[in-house]
């Protein structure tokens, strides 16, 4: 139990949760802003590994950090684009197209790869975002250590939260994408067109997939691995529905289930970890994520027209 | 019709006695002087990973001596892993090398069925003469090699204090782990261990937050079985101990010696079977023992003159006593834990 309280208090641990959660509020706002514009994204688990090559493979061939970054994004949106124009105009189902935008991205990721790089022995390396360090405020107790050593990708992420929040909830772009995902017919009603904004939410909501995917191998580690992703993109469709489809709630998921993840791994180091066998730790951050969305998602509303395609004039 | 009677020329007569030589000379040519094998291997990682690295490695070098015609496919899914073995022996392949550590069965029936195709896998299981007589099995025993580093190991942690992490705990990563951890204690009887798996064999973000981790509680020497723990320990300045391939280039600072595993004795040995008509069922693990040449220590490079000479001492003596086979590196596949 003191080793509970031990780790709670440690500012490397609050560290290290934020570090393990931004690539997750990343991605979960593209989810989030797909899915109030009616549209389910499941093609997210693939962009974030196009987003983690793209934006790796940038960087490699000499551009700037940021460079990559953009360049990733850019990649995103292509795949989003794919997977608009499949389940917005022609209304296919958003489930089959979102996996099917899965397995391709991955694998073409993976030829790309090899086709870039056909002889290596081991992945090579770039050099990643490097810890800020903010002078003063990092000289902070705790709080400094927390939050002042983190990288520009970081805080970059928490921005991108914020900004999401306000263009959802504070501007009439925002009030018009929910209002697709609602109530398609009367977006049309008011003369706005339906299919652009879902598309343009998809895209741009992609894009920010692909960012989270790029953090992967810009900030959180400095070379591409095929499966790196490793299953973090169906994780963030999870905190969406946890989110109740709310960008505050789910960024507030994000940390949640990155707090699991980080006390899971220190907890396998106490006295405990020898005592009981280690799936117990990995399953743990997946079950209290569960126990979590039972308790937050009863009051959940959701987007009334997700995973309805709209035909104009269809009644 | 005179003209046209066979008669013996000179010309016919050096010919013929030259395609002779050759004839008789055949036996004690080299062994791969003649055709090459048709080699495929089947790999359910990308090559770049460390484990399957070390295979491709030794099949493009026996490539290069025209000693096999090697393809391969790589990421290829468990779930797919037989039909692409398969296809492979319908092509015609006469030695097929891979791993089958999560398609046994399946990979074993397709074995059967191809009896006159030479398999070489990697498995957790023992060779089975009577259903697979030709399917010899390999893996990965490099306790010998992981042993000594385990030995540096203990030599150069200031507080005794050893972090491992690794991907799931299975007898190929235990077996490793247990004979690091058994060459630590020869130097440094009191250590103490810190072992965490992460579930997953590619997630070096993850890894290297376990690592990270283990630094903040005390850590000072990591054992990096997994990609990402040699990341934190050079971002934090701390020593690792490398695994299967030599990393010390990469982090030059940090990684202190690395426990190799040279697949070259199992594959020549198998080329060796095919060639002479020996090819069977057996167990290729030992071809990984370091008296065979299949493990060793890499070089110290950076570290050179950094670790004690008593301790390179200690270490030349077991490398010999283990060449010799006067001490063997025990084998425990059981799953290690913190101490």
């Amino acid at each position: 139990m003191t080793d509970l309280i031990d780790i709670l208090i440690s500012a490397s641990f609050w560290a290290a949760v934020i570090r393990i959660a931004s690539p997750l509020i990343l991605a979960t706002m593209g989810e989030l802003i797909c899915e109030r514009a009616g549209i389910l994204n499941l093609g997210i688990e693939g962009i974030m590994v196009v987003g983690a090559f793209t934006g790796w493979l940038a960087v490699y061939q000499g551009m700037p950090l940021w460079g990559g970054v953009a360049v990733a994004m850019a990649a995103g949106m292509l795949f989003g684009l794919l997977h608009a124009t499949l389940t917005i105009p022609f209304g296919l189902s958003q489930h089959v197209v979102g996996l099917g935008v899965t397995l391709l991205a991955t694998s073409t990721s993976s030829f790309a790869y090899r086709l870039a790089l056909p002889e290596v022995t081991s992945p090579p390396k770039i050099v990643p975002f490097q810890p800020l360090d903010v002078p003063v405020f990092s000289d902070i107790p705790f709080l400094g250590e927390v939050l002042f050593t983190q990288t520009a990708f970081t805080w970059f992420a928490f921005t991108v939260a914020v900004l999401v929040s306000l263009v959802l909830f504070r501007t009439p772009l925002g009030l018009a994408i929910r209002a697709a995902g609602e109530n398609p017919s009367a977006v049309e009603a008011q003369g706005l067109s339906v299919t652009g904004l879902r598309m343009g939410a998809v895209i741009v909501g992609s894009g920010l997939m692909a960012m989270g995917g790029a953090f992967l191998t810009l900030s959180a580690f400095s070379s591409f691995f095929f499966e790196m992703v490793n299953g973090r993109g169906w994780i963030c469709v999870a905190l969406v529905v946890f989110g109740a489809w709310m960008p505050g709630k789910a960024a507030l998921g994000a940390i949640l289930f990155a707090a699991f993840d980080a006390l899971q791994i220190r907890l396998q180091q106490t006295p405990l970890g020898a005592d009981l066998p280690y799936q117990v730790f990995l399953m743990a951050p997946y079950v209290l994520s569960i126990l979590a969305l039972i308790l937050m998602s009863r009051r959940a509303e959701v987007p009334a027209a997700l995973m309805t395609a709209y035909n104009k004039g269809e009644r | 019709m005179k003209e046209h009677e066979f008669r013996p020329t000179r010309r016919g007569l050096i010919f013929g006695a030259g395609v002779a030589t050759l004839v008789v000379a055949m036996p004690t040519a080299p062994l791969w002087a003649a055709e090459p094998i048709k080699m495929a291997g089947i790999y359910t990682v990308p090559v770049e990973q460390q484990w399957v690295s070390r295979i491709h490695l030794a099949a493009e070098a026996a490539k290069a001596a025209g000693a096999v015609d090697y393809v391969y496919t790589e990421n290829v899914a468990n779930t797919d892993y037989a039909r692409v073995m398969r296809e492979y022996c319908e092509q015609g392949m006469q030695l097929i090398v891979g791993e089958i550590f999560g398609a046994e069965q399946e990979a074993r029936e397709v074995c059967s069925e191809y009896p006159n195709v030479a398999f070489l896998l990697g498995s957790s299981f023992p060779p089975d003469e009577a259903a697979n007589p030709n399917l010899a099995v390999f893996d990965n025993y490099v306790q010998d090699a992981s042993y000594l580093s385990g030995i540096i190991a203990g030599a150069m942690t200031k507080s005794g204090n050893i972090g491992m992490v690794g991907g799931f705990p299975i007898p190929e990563v235990n077996r490793l782990m247990n004979a690091f951890m058994a060459g630590v204690r020869e130097t440094r009887p009191d250590a103490k261990f810190q072992v965490s798996f992460i579930g997953s064999w590619f997630d070096p973000p993850k890894a290297k937050e376990t690592a990270f981790a283990m630094i903040e509680a005390g850590v000072d020497l990591l054992y990096a079985e997994r990609f990402g723990v040699s990341d934190a320990a050079k971002e934090k300045g701390i020593l690792a101990i490398g695994n299967v391939i030599d990393s010390q280039a990469d982090y030059p600072d940090t990684v202190v010696a690395s426990a190799l595993w040279h697949f070259e004795p199992t594959l020549n040995a198998a080329i060796e079977a095919i060639n002479g008509g020996a090819f069977k069922a057996a167990d290729y693990g030992v071809y990984s023992f370091m008296k065979n040449g299949g493990c060793s220590l890499a070089p110290l490079g950076t570290f050179e003159g950094k670790v004690p000479a008593e301790v390179m001492a200690k270490i030349a003596e077991k490398e010999a006593a283990i060449k010799d086979g006067s001490f063997t590196v025990a084998i425990d596949d059981g799953e290690p834990k913190s101490s």
